[in-house]
């Protein structure tokens, strides 16, 4: 064995001399932490995949379908919206997204890794707001490449029809900005539930079914009920993607604003709970 | 400096009481074993020391800090409490290098660290590969990551080949004599008495002892004559007859014979009355197994069957 490349120590150590406590370090461990781990590879790139094939597939099945929709429908550029952000590719970056955000720190508790890591930062709070900015940096990322390159298959395969839109009409932007925050609200929220069940198959259930399940038991035809479905992240997204302002089928529709504030509300909240919940506990 | 300090330490977990009213000091300089019988609170001490669980009462601090008021640790302290404390999807080298990161340690003292503990071949490869053997030298790596003046291990040799304990033992010492604090728990009494100068022994989460190793030793009450005689029969009949306790050494007919009760002076001068030959008469000092058993037959949390 070689020897200890550090200096001996005498009885009579100075005291610790140590750098700064910097946050941006808290950071960069965190970001090592989630590139080296292969699932982070893979299943950011299955859900790129998936995403943008949802939206060549609705932007398809309307091309196919326009010439037998009435005369006035089927020129409407909503189509060339909603498809760039079809429902189904969406779920399923929500639910990887979340998957990803909860294992971040609940894979943490289930190998016992969070006490090495707690021993090497005491500091709890400032480490789940790490493990937080690392999951906005890297989905946010994903979201904005997976937003715009939705938009743009939609829109190349729609103009063969002559039934593309552009950012800056019928609210595109508004509904790129809703689909390109969709993955790092739901990677916060999948952090806050993450920590607070600090079990990961557990987690990741939970937040799949707050997240994609819960409201659908909320009919929007009854307005209390109407009430709680538009306060779930999914809802909120359903809304800021839709162009068209009028009354559009049955029941209650979300605002605009509302969806909105249920994007900023849903992750901050999970993210505060975290945080109070890591410096209240034993670990 | 750099001394770990446990004040009236107790924890409760619901209506179970973990560590009750535990006092005790660990110096630098030496490596002190902390010794109990399995459940009897050791990790809950090192986790109470280390900030993970807060305590129910009384207090534990490392240089008149309490541990969890630093913001970065690594410096300060350096533990190993379970090897299986890491992400079996990470590389050795990605798991040091997030840590070291989070200190503000430069990636280069991973190398130096990895080296030391002899995983400098296995540095790439995913750490849910390795044995619990390659998991502690992972763990005593992170522990030396910060270069800290204090470290602490929970039970550091469980899974390690000969070679590795022969080696952590010859670290733990050099660690002790650069001056740092080494605070090392164990059941096995046999490892502290080839490892440790102090010992601190609890049972049932209360101080038993907190003394040298030499002394704890020397509690045991049964001093031993170790005897070799091609005349066992004898021999034997002859000690009895002078109030020993004579019990042969392994089978009824071997040559070696545990004497109780006689000092070796005494003996050679019965066999010598007797014309009996003796090929060995040794004191068999009592050994810290005994000690501790001793000590601690009242604290076993858990004992197998009802053999007391």
């Amino acid at each position: 064995m070689t020897t200890l490349s550090s200096l001996p120590r005498t009885a009579t150590a100075a005291p610790v001399a140590e750098p700064r406590a910097r946050f941006s370090d808290l950071v960069v461990s965190e970001w090592i932490k989630a590139w080296s781990l292969r699932s982070t590879w893979w299943t950011l790139v299955v859900s790129l995949l998936v995403a943008w094939g949802s939206s060549f597939a609705a932007a398809k099945a309307d091309y196919d379908d326009i010439p037998s929709y009435g005369p006035g429908l089927g020129s409407h550029p909503a189509f060339a919206v909603t498809d760039s952000f079809p429902m189904m590719g969406w779920m399923t970056v929500m639910l990887s997204a979340s998957a990803l955000g909860a294992l971040a720190i609940a894979s943490e508790y289930g190998t016992g890794l969070i006490r090495t890591t707690t021993i090497a930062v005491p500091a709890r709070g400032p480490v789940v707001l790490a493990k937080a900015a690392v999951q906005t940096v890297i989905w946010s990322v994903f979201g904005c490449v997976a937003a715009v390159g939705g938009f743009v298959i939609a829109q190349s395969v729609l103009s063969g029809r002559h039934a593309s839109t552009t950012l800056g009409q019928d609210h595109a932007l508004r509904a790129l900005f809703a689909a390109a925050l969709l993955a790092p609200i739901c990677a916060l929220i999948g952090l806050g539930v993450g920590t607070l069940i600090r079990h990961s198959a557990a987690s990741v259930g939970a937040t799949a079914f707050a997240l994609l399940l819960l409201p659908a038991f909320f009919s929007q035809t009854k307005q209390w009920s109407a009430d709680i479905n538009h306060g779930f992240v999914r809802t909120a997204f359903e809304r800021l993607v839709q162009p068209w302002d009028g009354g559009f089928g049955i029941g209650f529709r979300a605002t605009v604003p509302g969806s909105w504030t249920v994007y900023l509300l849903w992750p901050l909240i999970a993210v505060a709970l975290a945080v109070w919940a890591v410096r209240k506990r034993d670990v | 400096m750099d001394v770990i300090e446990v004040n009236e330490l107790t924890k409760r977990y619901g209506d179970r009481t973990a560590v009750n009213g535990l006092t005790f000091e660990v110096k630098p300089g030496q490596v002190t074993g902390f010794l109990g019988p399995n459940g009897a609170g050791k990790t809950t001490t090192l986790r109470l020391i280390l900030g993970l669980d807060a305590p129910t009462g009384g207090s534990a601090t490392v240089n008149g800090l309490r541990f969890a008021d630093h913001p970065r640790g690594l410096r300060h302290v350096g533990a190993l409490l379970d090897a299986h404390h890491v992400h079996g999807g990470r590389s050795a080298e990605a798991h040091l290098w997030a840590l070291a990161r989070s200190n503000g340690i430069a990636p280069r003292r991973v190398g130096e660290v990895l080296e030391e503990v002899g995983l400098t071949e296995v540095a790439r490869r995913r750490v849910g590969g390795f044995s619990l053997g390659m998991k502690q030298r992972l763990g005593i790596a992170t522990a030396l990551l910060g270069d800290p003046p204090v470290l602490m291990f929970d039970e550091p040799i469980n899974g390690m080949d000969p070679e590795g304990v022969l080696w952590v033992r010859r670290l733990f010492r050099r660690l002790a004599d650069e001056g740092r604090t080494v605070f090392l728990s164990s059941h096995l009494m046999t490892e502290m008495e080839n490892t440790a100068d102090q010992l601190v022994v609890i049972g049932r989460g209360e101080l038993i002892a907190a003394e040298p190793v030499r002394e704890f030793a020397a509690r045991s009450k049964r001093l031993t004559v170790l005897v070799r005689t091609p005349q066992a029969a004898e021999l034997t009949a002859v000690l009895t007859a002078a109030g020993a306790e004579v019990r042969p050494e392994g089978s009824a007919r071997a040559e070696a014979l545990t004497v109780t009760g006689l000092a070796t002076d005494r003996i050679g001068a019965l066999a010598f009355d007797n014309g009996v030959m003796l090929h060995e008469l040794t004191t068999r000092t009592a050994s810290l197994e005994e000690a501790f058993m001793e000590l601690t037959a009242d604290s076993v949390e858990y004992l197998a069957g009802q053999s007391r």
